[in-house]
């Protein structure tokens, strides 16, 4: 009863015939192995501290566009002096809210509106949505990447839990200048004196 | 009767053709291997701008290229040459003549007019949107209306293969039950309806929208059928390429599965759970609960996972047994170091299902992981990844495909046989550094779709470290060296097409056959046959596997866990 995977099977009962040993036991390694995974992606929403389902809002634009403006309004950090912080030729506010509190990010073509500034160990609700296109958030180095959509309001509690200036980079393309699309946080610890330098950078990480 | 004429008979194989399939078949791979070439040199460019130390194109080009990069290889060139292939597979096999040849060219021209439509808006800047063309972004109305026309075309061609089936049944053109390879493309072509059909329903919206007919496409509800198609495109050249695998390890060994049960229910797997894969593309978006995430990502609990880890046994174990019966069975791994390497045919056939395996499905099962796909989501990773996918995998088995097919349609010897050979390793080998490297360079954060990672230009400065432009100078240097294979195929196809018509001898062996190796190495004395496992070599290959994918699987865990609390 020769035959190959490009000819009938000539014998009718091919459905009856048992599976080889061979077959058996790569099938019950296999699917544990899937069950494995099932049970670790499951468990993970339960007992894990890293998990993006959250929740979502339909907003519109206009009205997460005043959010944003209303939280850099009464937010946005001044100096010593009394001036208000921000920096970059466009003078991207730099803003802090306190914590337990919501941090509205607004993307939009080709700025990430405001550079958060957040204390190391505190927890933020941020809203993350975009203002016109689709766009990606991705914060680095630890290369966390959630999609940003217009009309979306994307609801995340963000705990940090290491201090130093991070950068946002885009990861959706969003139009010609998609690559212009940079942006900062720090992550700072006034407790302990880990503090905005004023320079683009924080005290005692040498950056 | 006109049977005479309408069916022709390969002196060689004696494989029996229904002539208009001949034409078709033609016809498709050849439109197939023109988008490959531009797909090819658009997708150079990218790579070129791509590698930190040259940066070729100016960023408005980049764009355009990599727009018409992912839609001329990802799209036209990968389904082109898949229904020009599934119609052999759903006649030839089983004896049929095809259902409606008139309508498979109207099909055909529907596919190549729609698809040269979309290309020429892409290349002249008006639809520089990416392949995905996300909404609120805007392209020409004619760029969609030429993916529409594509889609309509192919969900056509799917209809016709199943049509062909069904009258090949009624009329018993063969005994028994349909063979292995049919069963495949039967599952490509359900597969097929549902994609193309989310096209049509996603894509004719968006058409009306950008003509301002309508006044909003919902871009959340836009990436979750835009997925249903563009995912499940994918879906369809995973069966078919597993139909290839079973297919040339049949004419190259006389191959058969291990268990026709085994491998058809792989098959049906597919067929139920593999659609759940769009909703991959979603798992970092805000819009949907922890519910459906789960039975999403999971394939309603890993059941398409399960079926393609069965073919990942059962191919390499298909030709294991039937190289085992032709005498090479000592040891663990005999047949697989005394198989026809120099046979571009087989070659592509195994680098294929090695790099699909261990660069594409590895890493695919872990990053449509939920909480992994954040810390990949969008980065160079993804293009690592379909790379191993659709081009190390898919584009590799159609290659090998095309060696073995296109000299007995054509009826030529195939042109420039050293070069096939060496195109199968050269692109082989180049895609997997692009893909392991692009992973690599994703994993530090590099952006995909992104012409400038020093960020020269942007208000708030930015550099990656030193590894990056390294991990990507390497990623792109390998697509040098697949550039270099993909070229050489195409010179071996285009050779091949124009050569000398033969009578006989057209589909000539490319290596030593395997029963001649095997009565050399042990002159045709046969090795006792022990109770122990049939398979043992194709065991431990799958297990090793999945010992990597476990792994693999940890490792992002252990990373994930030390990043901030996402709650």
């Amino acid at each position: 009863m020769s035959y190959t995977s490009l000819q009938p099977i000539p014998q009718r009962h091919w459905w009856k015939l048992p599976a080889g040993r061979d077959e058996a036991i790569w099938i019950t390694a296999a699917y544990g192995w899937c069950l494995v995974m099932l049970v670790v992606m499951v468990g993970w929403y339960f007992f894990g501290n890293q998990n993006q389902a959250g929740e979502a809002f339909r907003v519109t634009i206009d009205g997460f566009s005043n959010k944003v403006d209303e939280m850099i309004e009464e937010h946005q950090l001044k100096d010593t002096s009394g001036t208000l912080m921000s920096e970059g030729e466009t003078e991207v506010p730099l803003v802090k809210v306190p914590p337990g509190s919501d941090y509205y990010m607004g993307a939009h073509q080709y700025s990430w509106g405001s550079i958060p500034v957040l204390e190391l160990g505190q927890t933020y609700v941020f809203h993350l949505s975009s203002l016109d296109v689709d766009h990606g958030f991705s914060l680095l180095p630890i290369v966390l990447n959630l999609q940003l959509i217009p009309g979306y309001d994307y609801v995340l509690r963000f705990t940090p839990n290491k201090t130093g200036v991070y950068q946002i980079t885009c990861n959706e393309y969003c139009g010609l200048g998609h690559h212009l699309m940079a942006g900062k946080l720090y992550v700072i610890d006034t407790a302990k004196n880990v503090i905005l330098d004023g320079k683009g950078g924080i005290t005692g990480m040498g950056s | 009767m006109k049977s005479l004429q309408e069916y022709f008979t390969c002196p060689d194989t004696g494989l029996k053709f229904h002539q208009p399939v001949i034409a078709l078949a033609k016809a498709n791979i050849i439109a197939a291997v023109v988008y490959l070439l531009a797909g090819g040199l658009l997708g150079i460019g990218v790579a070129l701008t791509r590698w930190p130390a040259i940066h070729l194109l100016p960023s408005e080009y980049f764009y355009i290229f990599l727009t018409g990069h992912g839609a001329a290889v990802l799209l036209f060139w990968i389904h082109l040459f898949s229904c020009g292939i599934a119609y052999f597979f759903c006649t030839t096999p089983i004896n049929a003549r095809l259902a409606t040849p008139k309508l498979a060219w109207v099909c055909f021209w529907m596919m190549v007019i729609g698809s040269a439509i979309a290309t020429v808006m892409v290349l002249t800047g008006q639809a520089t949107v990416m392949f995905s063309a996300y909404p609120p972004l805007k392209a020409h109305p004619l760029f969609y209306l030429g993916v529409i026309l594509f889609a309509v075309g192919a969900v056509g061609t799917n209809f016709i293969i199943l049509a062909t089936i069904m009258k090949a049944r009624s009329e018993k053109t063969y005994k028994g039950s349909m063979p292995l390879a049919t069963f495949g493309v039967m599952t490509y072509a359900i597969i097929g309806i549902f994609t193309w059909v989310s096209g049509a329903i996603i894509m004719i919206p968006t058409w009306l929208w950008s003509m301002d007919l309508i006044s909003n496409i919902d871009p959340q509800m836009y990436r979750l059928i835009f997925w249903g198609l563009a995912h499940s495109t994918q879906q369809m050249n995973i069966v078919i390429m597993i139909t290839i695998w079973y297919t040339l390890a049949a004419v190259l060994f006389g191959a058969r599965p291990l268990s026709e049960k085994v491998s058809r229910t792989a098959f049906v797997l597919y067929l139920f759970a593999l659609q759940f894969g769009s909703a991959h593309h979603l798992l970092s978006d805000p819009g949907t609960s922890f519910a459906f995430r789960t039975f999403t990502t999971s394939y309603a609990a890993y059941l398409a996972v399960l079926g393609s880890l069965l073919h990942g046994l059962t191919v390499p174990g298909s030709i294991e047994l039937a190289q085992r019966r032709l005498g090479l069975s000592h040891g663990l791994f005999e047949w697989l170091r005394k198989a026809p390497w120099a046979n571009p045919i087989f070659s592509g056939l195994f680098l294929s299902l090695v790099i699909f395996g261990f660069l594409g499905g590895i890493t695919g099962v872990t990053m449509s992981n939920q909480q992994i796909n954040m810390i990949i989501h969008n980065t160079m990773y993804v293009p690592g990844h379909f790379h191993g996918t659709v081009a190390g995998g898919t584009t590799l088995a159609f290659f090998a495909f095309s060696y073995w097919l296109v000299p007995i349609i054509t009826r030529r010897k195939l042109a420039y046989p050293k070069l096939a050979q060496y195109s199968i390793y050269l692109f082989g080998l180049g895609m997997a550094t692009f893909s392991l490297f692009a992973m690599a360079a994703g994993h530090l954060g590099v952006p995909r779709r992104h012409w400038d990672i020093t960020f020269a230009d942007a208000v708030l400065p930015f550099q990656f470290p030193g590894t990056v432009q390294l991990l990507m100078g390497i990623a792109e240097a390998g697509v040098m060296v697949s550039g270099i294979g993909a070229l050489f195929y195409l010179l071996s196809m285009f050779g091949t097409f124009v050569g000398k018509v033969v009578e006989k001898g057209a589909a000539q062996p490319l290596a030593e056959p395997a029963g001649v190796v095997a009565a050399r190495m042990h002159g045709g004395t046969e090795p006792a046959h022990g109770k122990g496992l049939e398979v043992p070599g194709s065991l431990i290959l799958a297990m090793v596997l999945l010992i990597f994918l476990a792994v693999y699987y940890y490792a992002q865990y252990k990373y994930l866990g030390t990043i901030w609390t996402i709650r």
